[in-house]
């Protein structure tokens, strides 16, 4: 079986600027896959090129086995965008919107589905108003329903959550992790790393146009180095010796990062030679936060 | 084919939705020129002979304005897409280069009919023009409505900006159609700028056009077709490989 989503040293430049620089990446079918990466890193730019809407200076890219430019029309019809930019058509109302969206693919008789689009999106109340009339949450959601459409195997959503409230956050992932289980292959970009870690089991890390992680998010959570011991001290100080251990974190609270569990003896007798009390203590598990700050520091 | 239909029809809905901006007021226009011309000139011009001059003007208005409007269409509806961000719509899905052009076509063509057709009918209530080849009339109305289509379509991908759209409009577009004889024959011009009317391809769109009406023209019809429907052919050839490569749209 064709791989869903498959990069082979891929190029673009934008003028002075390389934004992808030898990609090579492979998602297969029914995976939920996160793309990572700060901004600048040439996640919309890899999207892009997969969608078409960008072309490639050099290399392959294939959507369930289609040449993107060869095979254009059966690449974007297998492929639904989510695209990072609120765009909307102002002319028209939301199931306007759907209906368009459905027949440039082809597709004449979908109502049955834009409807169930629409209920799964909370969309119903709205379906009738025009897209200018709505919030930005649900104009996000509107941009949500128009990539599923035409029920893509594979779907991008291009940081779908930024600037959206909690509830809709998790209405939304609740209904793409059902797309997944009913075997859509999903592929995910977001600035939220703790929502990549629940959904993705695959993790691909891009930092100036290149990969530079991919891994299973379980393998990279092993791989970060270091253990880091959340305190809450009185008085709240650390004697001279911890001090240079210590990593941000939250108020009012001291975080030490140290090498492994047995330090945790000796840190303890320090801070009780120092006089100072442990009123709280926590072991913090490595978070996919803390493997992107390590990865995206290395080199 | 379902794809063509439904760009097709988004793109009448488009404008049709502000039908007032984008019909009426044409036609308006229309008959304001038509009222202050015909007033001004009627029975001190002749073109044709045993033609009145608002009679000789018609024809001429409801093609010069079938065509600004087939430009204005197609144009207006590419930037807009552009600026706002909205064309990636159709450009993720998989319409054919074919389906995406000719889609944009038609309803320029369908916008401009309507509002020529318009501009015809209101005038009737003054002057009964009649229509002696209506053939020759439609063929003309639909490759010159399809020709200034094409040209929106080609300036609307290449403009950035509102204001280059603008431009492109009021420099090349606007003179090329006022110059083109609507309200003159190019007979009544020195000859060298009846030939330099020769060289402007509106003037062949209108003149043809209005064969259809009086039988007569400043040119063979023949001819004006031929003229026509190489420009039509060049610029679908010009705006189809524009579309296929992404110029402008695929970056």
């Amino acid at each position: 079986m064709a791989a869903a989503i498959e990069v082979r040293q891929v190029y673009k430049r934008y003028g002075d600027v390389q934004a992808l620089d030898g990609v090579d990446l492979t998602v297969a079918p029914g995976e939920f896959f996160a793309l990572l990466g700060p901004n600048g890193a040439g996640k919309t730019t890899l999207i892009s090129v997969l969608a078409g809407l960008a072309r490639a200076d050099r290399g392959t890219v294939r959507v369930m086995g289609f040449d993107v430019r060869e095979n254009y029309r059966e690449a974007r019809r297998a492929l639904g965008v989510v695209p990072q930019e609120l765009v909307f058509d102002p002319f028209f109302t939301v199931r306007e919107t759907l209906r368009i969206q459905s027949g440039y693919f082809g597709l004449r008789h979908n109502e049955t589905w834009i409807d169930e689009v629409i209920e799964r999106l909370d969309l119903a109340a709205k379906a009738d108003a025009n897209m200018r009339a709505l919030s930005g949450g649900m104009k996000r959601r509107v941009l949500v329903a128009q990539a599923l459409v035409h029920k893509p195997p594979v779907i991008i959503l291009d940081e779908p959550t930024a600037g959206v409230d909690v509830e809709l956050r998790q209405g939304l992932w609740g209904f793409v992790r059902q797309l997944n289980a009913a075997g859509h292959t999903i592929v995910l970009t977001t600035h939220y790393l703790e929502e990549a870690e629940t959904l993705c089991s695959r993790v691909a890390m891009l930092k100036n146009g290149r990969v530079v992680a991919l891994d299973t998010t379980r393998n990279l959570l092993a791989g970060v180095s270091g253990i880091h011991l959340k305190l809450r001290l009185d008085p709240d100080r650390l004697p001279p010796g911890l001090a240079e251990q210590s990593v941000p974190g939250p108020e009012g609270y001291r975080v030490l990062a140290i090498q492994k569990h047995a330090d945790i003896p000796d840190l303890m007798i320090a801070l009780r030679q120092g006089g100072i009390a442990v009123q709280e203590l926590e072991l913090l598990q490595p978070d996919l936060e803390e493997a992107f700050v390590q990865i995206m520091g290395r080199r | 084919m379902t794809g063509f239909r439904t760009l097709l029809y988004k793109e009448m809905l488009r404008f049709w939705k502000v039908s007032f901006q984008t019909v009426a007021a044409p036609i308006i226009t229309a008959l304001l020129y038509l009222l202050v011309f015909s007033h001004v000139l009627e029975g001190r011009v002749e073109v044709y002979p045993g033609v009145s001059y608002t009679a000789f003007l018609i024809p001429g208005l409801a093609m010069m304005s079938l065509l600004q409007n087939a430009f204005a269409n197609s144009s207006s509806s590419m930037i807009q897409s552009k600026v706002t961000g909205n064309i990636i719509f159709v450009l993720l899905p998989p319409l054919s280069h074919a389906e995406f052009y000719w889609a944009y076509i038609v309803a320029a063509v369908v916008r401009g009919l309507m509002v020529g057709l318009g501009v015809f009918s209101v005038t009737l209530v003054t002057v009964a023009v009649p229509v002696p080849h209506p053939f020759w009339a439609l063929v003309f109305a639909l490759l010159g409505g399809g020709i200034l289509g094409a040209l929106g379509l080609i300036a609307g991908i290449w403009a950035d900006k509102f204001d280059q759209l603008a431009t492109f409009q009021n420099f090349i577009i606007v003179p090329l159609t006022f110059l083109a004889g609507v309200f003159y024959s190019i007979h009544s011009l020195p000859p060298f700028w009846q030939a330099v009317s020769h060289l402007n391809p509106f003037f062949y769109m209108i003149d043809g056009f209005r064969f259809g009406f009086f039988n007569a023209s400043d040119v063979p019809p023949t001819t004006s077709l031929v003229v026509v429907a190489i420009c039509f052919a060049a610029l679908s050839f010009i705006a189809l490989q524009m579309i296929k490569r992404g110029w402008k749209l695929r970056h």
